[in-house]
C-alpha cells in the first residue's frame, strides 16, 4: 500500500462518515471566529433553537472592525460598533474556550491570537469563517476557509461536509539568499503558479528553505496559500513546532504534552506518499518580490520592470494587464524602483507578528521616513506582540523613524475600519491582496515582505532591500 | 433554503477572469449582521461611479454606463457568464448572498474559487463549470444575441442554448440532492448525531488534550 501524505493523515483522522460519492462529514476540532462572519451564523442557530455542539472549541475575538488608536474613544461608526458588539453578546449567550473582547490586553487578529496562545495545534482541524484560516497550516493542523453557513454548521454539529482535496507538494530547496523572505517565497510561487494554481488542491510546502523558516515565516507562507488558490497550505511539525508551542497558555501539558508530542511526530509525509501535483523551486533564485497589478499573481522581482501589454500574445491576458495597469496609475515597462510610495502598511494576518516587526525595525532603524510619505502605520498583531516589540524598543524605533505604533487589528489590509487609502494612493503593504479597492476604494496596493515595505517608507520609492 | 430545479434565464456577460470577492461585494457592506439587502451593492465599485455606504439608497446613485449590470438589456439576468477563477479572495458569504439578492440563480465560468463554489450551493445558486471553449462560444453568442437566454435544468444536469445545442456539468450527487430539494444542511447532518457523539468519544480518548477545557 502506498504511504500517506500528511494531508491525508490529518484528512482521515477527522473523517466522522463518509457517503458514497466521497462526501464526508469531517470533524472539527478548533472554530475560531470574528465579527464579520459570525453574526448571521448565531443568528441562524437562534431562530433553529440551537445549541453550540462543543462551544469549548471556539476562539473568538473581534479584528476587523477595531480601531487601531484612540481606544478610549470606543468604536466611532455605529454600524462596526453594532457587529462587535453582536459578537460580545453572541459569545456570552453561546459560550468559548477564549475571547478577547475589544481593548482587552491580549485582543488581536484572530490568526495571531490563535496560535500565540497554544489554542492551534499539530493534527488538528481548524476552520474559520476566513480565507487566511490556511495561516494555522504551519503547525501541520488542517485549517482552511470556510463560509457563514458553514460556520453555523460547525457550531451546530462540530461538523464539516466536505470532500477530500487534490494534493500538492511545493518543494522549495536551497536556501534563500539574505533579503529574501518567506512573503517573498510566498509571492513568488504564486507568480508561478497563478492565483488558480492551488484550486482544488491542499498544499504541503517542503524543502530546505520551508524547514528553514521559522514558525512565523510559516505561517506567512500558508497564510498566503488562499492566494494561490488552495485553501490549506500545511507545513510538517517539527522541533521547531514544538519549540514553538512549549509553554503556551493553552497547549497540553505534563504527560499530554509528552504525548501529544509523540503524536506530532508522526504527522509527516510517508517516503513512499504519492501527489496529485508537484512544483519544485530553487530557493536561491527567488528575489524580494513587489506585486505591481490587482492580483497577487501579478509579482514581479525588485529588479524588475512593470510588463508592457503589447508583449503579450493572449488578448485575455492582455485585457487583464491594461485594466491592472490602469487601475494602478502605471505606465508599461516602468521599472519597480521607481514606483514611488504615498503610504505605507506593515502589519495583517500576514506580518505583524514579532519576527515580521523585527525586521521592519532593523532596516528603519536610524533613519527617517521619506518626506514625499504621507503616513506609515506599523500595527502589531495581537496585544502580545505589541507588548513584546515595546519589550524590545521597537516602538520607539517606529516612532523615531516617524512612522505610527498603532493598537492591533487587520486594520489597512481591509480597511474596515479608519485606516485606508484615498482614491489613487499608493501603498507598500505587508498584506495579502492587492485586489482593486481593497485598501480603499480607488487605492492601489503592492504587496512586499516588511523589510521591503520598510525601505520604501524610507526611501520614498520601492528598493532592493538588498543594496540598502 | 430555496430550491433549484430549472431555470430559462437571461444571461449577463461579466468579460474578465478573477473577479475576486472584494469586487463582489466591497468590503464597508461586510458590516451587516443581516443575511439579506446586498443585492443593491452588488459589484458596487464596478457599478456606481460615488463611493457607496451600507444602508444607502442606490435609485439615484451615478451608474457607470459600460459596466455590464447597468446596461438595459440585461437588466432582469439571472444568470451570470465569468471567466476564470471566479470568486477568488475572502470567504465572505456576503458574496453570493449579493449575487442571489441581485436575482442570479446560476453562474457559468470555466473555474470557481474553491470557497466562494461551496457557498453558492449554501445559498441556493447553482455555479456550473463548463469548458474555456464553452464558455467562449457562451459569451461570443451572448454578445451577438440581445435577450440571450439559456435554459438550465438541474436534474438532468445540462444548460441548452437557444438553438438547442447543450452541454453537461457536473455535480455530486450530495450538492445535487441538496439543491433540488432546498434542504437545510444542518438538519441533515443532525440526522447523524450519535456518530458525531461516537467519533468525538473516541477522538478525546486518544487526543484528550484537544478538549482541555481550561489552561
Amino acid at each position: 500500500m502506498a504511504g500517506k501524505t500528511l494531508y491525508d493523515k490529518l484528512w482521515e483522522s477527522h473523517v466522522v462518515r463518509e457517503e458514497s460519492d466521497g462526501t464526508c462529514l469531517l470533524y472539527i476540532d478548533r472554530h475560531l471566529m470574528h465579527e464579520v462572519t459570525s453574526a448571521q451564523a448565531f443568528e441562524g442557530m437562534r431562530l433553529a433553537g440551537r445549541k453550540a455542539w462543543r462551544a469549548d472549541s471556539i476562539v473568538a475575538v473581534p479584528d476587523h472592525n477595531t480601531p487601531t488608536d484612540h481606544w478610549d474613544a470606543g468604536i466611532q461608526e455605529p454600524v462596526a460598533r453594532l457587529q462587535v458588539e453582536t459578537l460580545d453578546a453572541n459569545i456570552k449567550e453561546f459560550g468559548a474556550l477564549v475571547y478577547f473582547p475589544f481593548k482587552h490586553a491580549n485582543q488581536g487578529i484572530i490568526h495571531v491570537i490563535g496560535p500565540e496562545n497554544g489554542t492551534t495545534l499539530p493534527g488538528m482541524t481548524v476552520v474559520c469563517g476566513d480565507s487566511h484560516t490556511s495561516t494555522h497550516g504551519a503547525f501541520g493542523a488542517l485549517a482552511h476557509g470556510v463560509g457563514t453557513s458553514e460556520v453555523e454548521h460547525v457550531l451546530a454539529t462540530q461538523t464539516l461536509v466536505a470532500k477530500r482535496s487534490k494534493r500538492m507538494l511545493i518543494k522549495v530547496e536551497g536556501k534563500v539568499g539574505a533579503g529574501v523572505t518567506a512573503k517573498d517565497i510566498a509571492l513568488a510561487i504564486i507568480g508561478k503558479i497563478g492565483t488558480a494554481g492551488g484550486t482544488g488542491y491542499a498544499i504541503e510546502f517542503g524543502g530546505e528553505a520551508v524547514r528553514g523558516l521559522s514558525m512565523e515565516g510559516r505561517m506567512t507562507l500558508c497564510n498566503m496559500a488562499i492566494e494561490a488558490g488552495a485553501r490549506a497550505g500545511l507545513v510538517a511539525p517539527d522541533e521547531k513546532t514544538v519549540e514553538y508551542l512549549k509553554g503556551r497558555r493553552y497547549a497540553p501539558k505534563g504527560a499530554d504534552w509528552d504525548k501529544a508530542v509523540a503524536y506530532w511526530k508522526t504527522l509527516q509525509t510517508d517516503a513512499d506518499a504519492k501527489f496529485d501535483a508537484v512544483v519544485e523551486f530553487n530557493a536561491a533564485s527567488i528575489e524580494p518580490q513587489v506585486t505591481w497589478g490587482t492580483s497577487p499573481e501579478q509579482v514581479l522581482p525588485v529588479g524588475g520592470q512593470v510588463p508592457n501589454p503589447a508583449n503579450e500574445a493572449d488578448s485575455q491576458k492582455r485585457g487583464g494587464i491594461e485594466r491592472a495597469l490602469k487601475y494602478m496609475g502605471l505606465a508599461a515597462d516602468t521599472p519597480i524602483c521607481e514606483i514611488k510610495v504615498d503610504k505605507v502598511f506593515i502589519g495583517s494576518c500576514t506580518n505583524s507578528r514579532i519576527e515580521d516587526l523585527r525586521a521592519a525595525a532593523k532596516v528603519i532603524k536610524g533613519r527617517k521616513k521619506a518626506a514625499s510619505v504621507k503616513l506609515v502605520l506599523v500595527v502589531p498583531g495581537s496585544g502580545m506582540v505589541k507588548r513584546q516589540a515595546e519589550a524590545e524598543g521597537l516602538d520607539k524605533i517606529f516612532v523615531g523613524a516617524g512612522f505610527e505604533w498603532r493598537e492591533p487589528g487587520c486594520s489597512m489590509c481591509l480597511a474596515m475600519n479608519a485606516d485606508r487609502l484615498a482614491p489613487g494612493e499608493r501603498c507598500a503593504s505587508t498584506s495579502n491582496r492587492n485586489f482593486e479597492g481593497r485598501q480603499g476604494a480607488g487605492g492601489r496596493t503592492h504587496l512586499v515582505s516588511p523589510e521591503m515595505a520598510a525601505a520604501a517608507a524610507i526611501a520614498g520609492h520601492f528598493v532592493d532591500i538588498r543594496n540598502f | 433554503m430555496k430550491a433549484f430545479k430549472q431555470l430559462n434565464g437571461l444571461v449577463c456577460p461579466l468579460d474578465r477572469a478573477n473577479v475576486d470577492t472584494d469586487a463582489i461585494i466591497p468590503k464597508q457592506f461586510l458590516k451587516s449582521i443581516k443575511r439579506s439587502g446586498f443585492g443593491p451593492y452588488l459589484f458596487d465599485e464596478w457599478r456606481y461611479s460615488d463611493t457607496g455606504e451600507p444602508g444607502m439608497d442606490c435609485t439615484n446613485r451615478p451608474r457607470r454606463k459600460d459596466f455590464v449590470l447597468n446596461q438595459p438589456r440585461y437588466k432582469g439576468a439571472q444568470v451570470l457568464l465569468a471567466r476564470d477563477n471566479f470568486g477568488c479572495g475572502s470567504s465572505r458569504e456576503h458574496a453570493p448572498w449579493a449575487i442571489e439578492d441581485y436575482g442570479f440563480q446560476v453562474i457559468i465560468a470555466p473555474s470557481f474559487a474553491d470557497i466562494f463554489f461551496g457557498n453558492c450551493y449554501k445559498n441556493g445558486i447553482l455555479p456550473i463549470v463548463a469548458s474555456p471553449e464553452i464558455v467562449d462560444q457562451l459569451f461570443r453568442e451572448c454578445a451577438a444575441t440581445e435577450g440571450y437566454r439559456l435554459r438550465v435544468d438541474l436534474e438532468t444536469q445540462t444548460v441548452r442554448n437557444p438553438s438547442g445545442e447543450w452541454f453537461s456539468f457536473d455535480i455530486t450527487p450530495h450538492r445535487k440532492h441538496c439543491l433540488l430539494n432546498g434542504l437545510d444542511e444542518i438538519g441533515l447532518s443532525l440526522q447523524h448525531a450519535d456518530e458525531i457523539r461516537a467519533f468525538e468519544a473516541r477522538h478525546k480518548a486518544a487526543q484528550p488534550w484537544l478538549f482541555a477545557l481550561l489552561a
